[in-house]
């Protein structure tokens, strides 16, 4: 999995290329943290070439996303999820914590 | 069959995953199907990992599949510690965030996303867990 992050005037993206599993889901979290604890809480997760997302991955977007939405200071939103993946995410009923977009400008402008 | 055995630990799943993956592709199955297997068996083999060993580095993963047309199997063994999978509730989910936990979710989506699930115990042996995909009749 890689990560990269870019920082705009409002809001953060954060893009992941790969697996987010257990293996990997250390350093999302710990990127994540690394923007939230910055006083930084609206952040724009880019899925466009995430190609899985197990549970553990789910969790620390849920765990961020609990971060953010305290005192309506924020939120995670999440671009072009692939309909796998969204699929899973419904099933476990955590979709409706996420908006989702299918384009990146969109979500970045929604801030 | 065939079977391959893997290191119990975190930095094994992506092999897993190509593993069952390469599998799930021969038997026939959609792409959304062989999705719900990779992430059915990426939960099986982390709770492997958490609870039957206790941590990675611990135990093996044995990991067979047989491929049938329109059919999978997937037998995951190990020699940890069994449970009673009745002990495990379902998660509460649609909650406030707040109130959102993680307890039995692995679980939860191995039963939603495979058609089959067998758990066996072993006594002194370990564990099998035996789960079946098949493809929908009328999927692409």
């Amino acid at each position: 999995m890689e990560i990269s992050l870019t920082e705009y005037k409002r809001c953060d993206v954060v893009t992941v290329n790969g697996r987010v599993d257990s293996n990997t889901a250390p350093r999302l979290e710990e990127a994540l943290t690394s923007i939230v604890d910055a006083g930084r809480f609206k952040i724009v997760i880019d899925m466009t070439n995430t190609n899985f997302v197990s549970s553990k991955g789910w969790w620390t977007l849920i765990e961020t996303q609990k971060k953010c939405k305290r005192y309506r200071r924020g939120e995670v939103v999440l671009v072009n999820v692939l309909p796998e993946i969204r699929s899973s995410l419904d099933m476990v009923g955590m979709g409706s914590y996420f908006q989702i977009f299918n384009d990146l400008t969109a979500a970045v402008a929604s801030f | 069959m065939k079977t391959s055995s893997f290191p119990g630990r975190y930095d094994s799943l992506a092999r897993v995953s190509e593993f069952v993956v390469e599998a799930a592709k021969d038997a026939g199955l959609s792409s959304e199907e062989v999705y719900s297997v990779e992430l059915a068996v990426d939960e099986a083999c982390c709770n492997i990992i958490d609870h039957a060993y206790g941590g990675e580095g611990i135990g093996e993963l044995k990991c067979s599949v047989i491929v049938d047309e329109g059919k999978l199997t997937v037998i995951l063994s190990d020699r940890g510690r069994s449970f009673d999978p009745k002990t495990i509730p379902d998660p509460k989910l649609n909650v406030p965030i707040e109130k959102l936990k993680p307890h039995g979710v692995g679980l939860y989506l191995m039963r939603k996303l495979m058609d089959e699930i067998k758990y066996e115990a072993i006594p002194h042996r370990g564990n099998v867990l035996t789960m079946v995909k098949r493809k929908r009749k009328d999927a692409a």
